[in-house]
């Protein structure tokens, strides 16, 4: 599936929940079932700067795919993280660099999600898109 | 009299919602809400009463001087300090720290020197001292707080020699909301020869200092802590000292002649004003001070005591709370963690149920590995709160407390 498709799917997953609090629920949710992080990755290298919570992520090249894995010691950090990952995760490292994520404020979170406010997302996603130009010129 | 109802109508920022939701504003340690007297002066001010000071003739010019110096003059009263030209006016309590880790550092800090803090600083009266301490070689040395977050002031004598230079101490930490015994303290440090500065931050909108009381050697506060405007801040310093030091930043109004082979520098306090200062800022300063005087410290205390009292009771009734900074006096703040949830978090969802509080290391990175935390989160309390916010905010704990588990 396309990043603007696994979006949707985002987007759609969120409006079956009018509430911003079961918003918030299915986030942390999404947040608990995201696939174990290596702890021996836990270090500073993994660390993303500029969240108030600690972000760390992985990532790993396989056949033209960037695989990314990530955690987070806060619940909802670790939700939006998620988000991030199942988008990214698995898709050519052009596709992640071209991305809009427009989703993200069309989840119903905006005031909350945005990437103005101090939660890190800015930087998880410029995280993200390193990683994709760093892959993208070791391409052959 | 003044009631509670009152008192909120004069901040008009205390009336709106968030999310549909009224405002709870518990950030009150990070910046207050504005009353009408404040805004209105800013107000009035950028749009008719605008002339840049000491320099014009005209009209305009003369009417800011006066207000600026009045303003000086209220600072001075409002601090208890001798003279008023040892009222320095800056951008805030960074800018006056800089200000004297500069000017302080050129003139009396050397190689091997000492210059002393304690560990519950926050990182404005910190990294300015660090960075003196590269330039000249000098060695930071740090009195380490307890448990309950109160100082040992006996401990002080270990750390003072004829090497120290300087004490930097907060008088009210930012974090723990602990009130440190000031006047003791400086009679130790001055019983060493040595100076002190305070970091009034977090003690100006609680009482302020008696300068002439405690004798401390330089005091700084930021406008926008104590009801005033943003971008305005003060230093106080003795003037021995200051006569001493050389200028900070230098340009316009800081100097008496220039040529192009040597500048002359003002007298103070405008050797340390270079270039047009925030005025209209101070002037709306100056109605802040004016507000809470004339509301009455006695009332604000009463009021803001019986707000972390009762805060300090209620957070108790969630499981697995911990409250950092335990020791009294403190001032209308608490700082406290839950087991298993991230401050972070925490303060997301409180922030979308119309709760303004912090969270994360609030500036104080090294009295969170004291601590030994990541971050916390942080309610404080102006005279302007009520117990019933306290009650909703500690109920919208406990239902995060159940989202979150």
């Amino acid at each position: 599936m396309q990043i603007a498709d696994l979006a949707q799917q985002i987007i759609d997953e969120f409006a079956l929940f009018p509430d911003w609090m079961d918003k918030y629920e299915h986030l942390i949710e999404l947040g608990k079932s995201l696939p174990p992080f290596d702890e021996k990755n836990k270090t500073e290298p993994h660390l993303i700067q500029g969240c108030q919570s600690r972000v760390w992520l992985n990532a790993a090249y396989e056949d033209g795919k960037i695989m990314f894995t990530a955690d987070s010691d806060a619940i909802i950090t670790k939700g939006i993280v998620s988000l991030l990952v199942r988008v990214f995760s698995g898709q050519p490292p052009q596709a992640i660099i071209d991305a809009n994520l427009d989703f993200i404020e069309q989840i119903g979170l905006k005031e909350n999600l945005s990437p103005t406010r101090s939660n890190g997302l800015l930087a998880m996603v410029k995280q993200m898109k390193m990683y994709a130009l760093v892959f993208l010129n070791k391409q052959p | 009299m003044f009631t509670l109802q009152t008192i909120r109508k004069d901040f008009p920022a205390l009336a709106q919602k968030v999310y549909g939701k009224p405002l709870i504003y518990f950030d009150n340690a990070a910046t207050t809400q504005k009353p009408t007297p404040v805004i209105a002066i800013v107000n009035e001010m950028n749009s008719l009463t605008n002339g840049n000071i000491h320099r014009a003739f005209h009209y305009l010019g003369n009417i800011c001087t006066e207000r600026y110096e009045e303003a000086r003059e209220t600072v001075r009263a409002f601090l208890n300090a001798p003279i008023t030209e040892e009222i320095i006016f800056t951008s805030g309590t960074t800018a006056a720290i800089n200000t004297v880790a500069f000017s302080f550092g050129e003139r009396f800090v050397r190689a091997n020197d000492e210059i002393v803090l304690t560990e519950a600083e926050h990182h404005s009266n910190i990294v300015p001292w660090q960075m003196l301490c590269n330039r000249k070689g000098a060695i930071l040395k740090v009195l380490p707080i307890n448990d309950d977050g109160s100082l040992s002031v006996k401990k002080l004598h270990q750390y003072l020699s004829k090497k120290t230079k300087l004490l930097c101490i907060t008088q009210a930490s930012n974090v723990l909301g602990v009130i440190n015994p000031i006047k003791d303290i400086v009679a130790i440090a001055h019983a060493y020869g040595v100076p002190v500065l305070v970091d009034g931050a977090q003690g100006a909108a609680h009482g302020g200092i008696d300068i002439q009381d405690t004798h401390c050697d330089f005091y700084v506060f930021s406008g926008h802590k104590i009801y005033g405007p943003t971008g305005t801040g003060v230093l106080y310093g003795k003037q021995k000292l200051l006569n001493e030091m050389p200028p900070y930043q230098s340009g316009g109004e800081m100097i008496a002649s220039v040529t192009f082979e040597q500048t002359t520098y003002a007298g103070l306090p405008l050797k340390f004003e270079a270039g047009t200062p925030n005025f209209t800022g101070v002037c709306g300063l100056k109605k802040a001070i004016d507000y809470v005087q004339e509301l009455g410290w006695a009332h604000i205390k009463e009021q803001e005591e019986k707000l972390v009292c009762h805060a300090m009771q209620r957070l108790q009734e969630i499981d697995g709370l911990h409250i950092y900074g335990t020791t009294t006096p403190k001032t209308s703040l608490v700082s406290f963690n839950i087991d298993g949830i991230h401050p972070t978090d925490a303060a997301q969802l409180l922030d979308k149920m119309g709760i303004a509080a912090r969270s994360g290391h609030l500036c104080a990175d090294p009295l969170m590995h004291r601590f030994n935390v990541q971050g916390m989160l942080r309610f404080s309390f102006s005279f302007y709160n009520t117990t019933e916010e306290i009650d909703t905010a500690v109920d919208a704990l406990k239902k995060i407390k159940q989202l979150l588990h």
